[in-house]
């Protein structure tokens, strides 16, 4: 019987091609709409987290803090109840990690990091041939910092591998390199910390951050500790883990147990992520509205269609259709129009993402890119899937039902 | 006579009471109607515009209730039987011709034909089969694969009656089954309307506005202001 009702539905649909095509055209421009959108924003968005992570890593452990009086106590007369705040406001901070050894050790207790690399900061004068300017010094071991940053992809000119085994070497950002005029090979000055030292460049690095191509060097740690005159302490830890989404949680466990200031990528970077989700929220609720807009084109054909077809339901109901074989039949081409609609949107939604990935744009400031980035994640075709069925289903509901409750002999008596 | 009072009727009406509102008026249109009809017998009811005759086959048709009376289809009360169980009935046991065809345009012919077989879960293949047969009879066998709407008036029409005798219906209610046709038309739907009627034992109940068309059925019932005058 359910063969005979999609029988007749597809043959209703066939018979209202235009109107039909119409409303086929809606659902498969919402649902192609919905993933381009949803493939640039969240590509983007993934791009800028890749970046960031293969930069500053997922957490970075800097500053002890000692609590001086930021405790609060609170319990029942009877003592089973009992309450206890950690408040930060009256903590006394240490500039950078005191005892690297230890923390190290602290941290062996949290298998989901990767890796850890020690990072000296500081403060430098860099002069090049002819020109100079004020850089931040960071003071890494090569081998160690590759395990928690993206560093040697990042390197433009130059090697990694030259930097590794050279300590009096230095790695600078492109954008200082290009301000300075300094090539691969050339000798470079610090100044600053507890006198000069004489660096070669090993390489030039591009992370598409703007902010830190335009300031950031990479020497050696024992370099910078002597350099910058910090012989055991100061410096920061930065974490790579094998789950980064699950730094937020992580941070605050190693801060609790550590007592040291973490800080995850998401609270670091919150300001463009939350920038990404607005915008993929907002392209979502807009390119919804298309698939909105295609629902009440297929409420609309429906609606006629129950009109125009009221004696041919009642026909049917003489011949002993249900009334819950009319409604199918509307249902069913709902359905119809819906599964095309879902296919062809697909197919037209994976080739137009494949085409926007393809062209050139070139981005620098917030990640390095030369072209559209996507992202091919199912949970956008999910999404764009699960919306149009509730909109079509809505849609061929309500004419399904008006269908349903079509009287015959009323029908029959009005038509002749 | 004899042998028709020995037979169990088909069908039998009795004390049927029915109205309807008509904007913010209400029409009695059936004002206590009795009838009965038997298997092989072409009843026909006649009378003037508006006096209930639609009503009335729409009642026995089990496509309305009536306000009171009651109904028997071979011996059992259908009058006020679940909703379910009329359209059961309605796809086993009635056949239904109307003044318009009210053929499905998106089918062809045959596909029209066939409707109610496949509706009461024939196989395609048999009930193709079956709708062919029944349109060869009526002389439609070049048409099956036609759409409904490329046909004349006539042609229509007439797959209206093998749609409604595919299924071999008991009985066959027809509404002016030949009022739109012009009377070469008419008469010739007409004779093969009662002719497979009866080489089925079919009991047809018609209304038509025809005397000459209601002379050849075997009954006359007249009806005027929602009751019959004469049987």
């Amino acid at each position: 019987m359910k063969s005979l009702n999609l029988e007749l539905a597809w043959r209703f649909v066939l018979g209202r091609k235009r109107a039909m095509t119409m409303s086929l055209l809606g659902i498969v421009l919402g649902i192609s709409f919905f993933v381009i959108t949803q493939a640039q924003t969240s590509g983007f968005e993934a791009f800028f987290i890749r970046t960031i992570l293969g930069t500053n890593g997922a957490i970075r452990i800097s500053d002890r803090f000692q609590d001086m009086h930021g405790t609060v106590r609170s319990s029942s007369k009877d003592g089973r109840t009992k309450f206890l705040f950690n408040s930060r406001e009256g903590a006394r901070y240490t500039e950078g990690i005191e005892n690297p050894v230890l923390l190290r050790n602290a941290l062996d207790h949290f298998p989901q990091i990767s890796g850890i690399s020690e990072i000296l900061q500081g403060n430098a004068v860099l002069s090049g041939t002819s020109r100079s300017q004020t850089v931040e010094v960071h003071g890494i071991d090569p081998s160690e910092h590759m395990m928690v940053s993206d560093l040697e992809n990042q390197i433009v000119q130059g090697q990694l591998n030259t930097f590794d085994l050279q300590p009096k070497s230095v790695l600078l950002g492109n954008r200082i390199a290009q301000r300075l005029l300094l090539q691969v090979g050339e000798r470079i000055t610090l100044q600053g910390g507890t006198g000069n030292i004489q660096l070669r460049i090993a390489g030039i690095f591009e992370t598409g951050v703007s902010q830190i191509d335009k300031s950031r060097v990479y020497i050696h740690l024992p370099i910078a500790r002597a350099f910058l005159g910090k012989r055991f302490s100061g410096s920061i830890f930065q974490l790579s883990m094998f789950n980064p989404k699950k730094a937020p949680e992580i941070s605050a466990q190693i801060q609790e147990t550590t007592s040291h200031r973490v800080i995850s990528w998401q609270e670091r970077e919150q300001v463009w992520l939350d920038v990404f989700k607005a915008l993929r929220i907002s392209s979502a609720i807009t390119v919804s509205s298309i698939l909105l807009l295609s629902g009440l084109g297929i409420f609309n054909v429906f609606a006629i269609m129950v009109i125009e077809k009221t004696r041919d339901i009642a026909i049917l109901r003489s011949m002993g259709f249900k009334p819950s074989d009319a409604s199918a039949v509307f249902l069913w081409q709902g359905g119809i129009v819906l599964t095309v609609g879902i296919i062809l949107g697909t197919i037209v939604g994976i080739l137009a993402t494949y085409t926007i990935s393809k062209i050139p744009l070139r981005i620098r400031g917030i990640f390095s890119t030369d072209s559209f980035m996507v992202n091919w994640d199912i949970a956008h075709y999910a999404w764009a899937i699960l919306i149009s069925i509730v909109f079509v289903s809505i849609a061929s509901l309500i004419p399904a039902r008006r269908a349903a409750k079509i009287e015959p002999a009323k029908i029959i008596r009005e038509t002749l | 006579m004899n042998d028709r009072v020995l037979q169990k009727p088909l069908i039998q009406a009795t004390n049927l009471f029915h109205s309807f509102s008509e904007g913010e008026e209400t029409v009695h249109a059936l004002r206590g109607i009795s009838l009965e009809a038997h298997a092989g017998e072409v009843t026909a009811v006649v009378g003037p515009s508006g006096c209930g005759k639609s009503t009335l086959l729409y009642l026995l048709g089990l496509l309305d209730r009536p306000d009171h009376g009651e109904i028997h289809l071979e011996g059992e009360s259908v009058a006020q039987a679940s909703d379910q169980r009329r359209t059961f009935l309605r796809n086993q046991k009635l056949g239904f011709v109307f003044q318009f065809h009210f053929l499905i345009k998106e089918l062809t012919v045959c596909e029209n034909v066939a409707l109610p077989l496949r509706k009461a879960g024939v196989p395609l293949k048999t009930a193709t089969k079956r709708a062919t047969e029944v349109l060869c009879k009526l002389g439609l066998e070049d048409k099956c694969k036609r759409f409904a709407n490329k046909l004349s008036g006539g042609e229509q029409q007439r797959v209206a009656i093998a749609r409604a005798l595919v299924h071999s219906p008991a009985l066959l209610v027809a509404d002016e089954p030949t009022g739109n046709l012009d009377s070469t038309n008419s008469e010739k739907v007409f004779e093969l309307l009662l002719k497979f009627a009866l080489g089925e034992k079919i009991a047809v109940i018609l209304v038509t506005h025809n005397p000459e068309l209601a002379q050849k059925c075997n009954r006359i019932l007249r009806m005027k202001d929602g009751q019959m005058i004469k049987n």
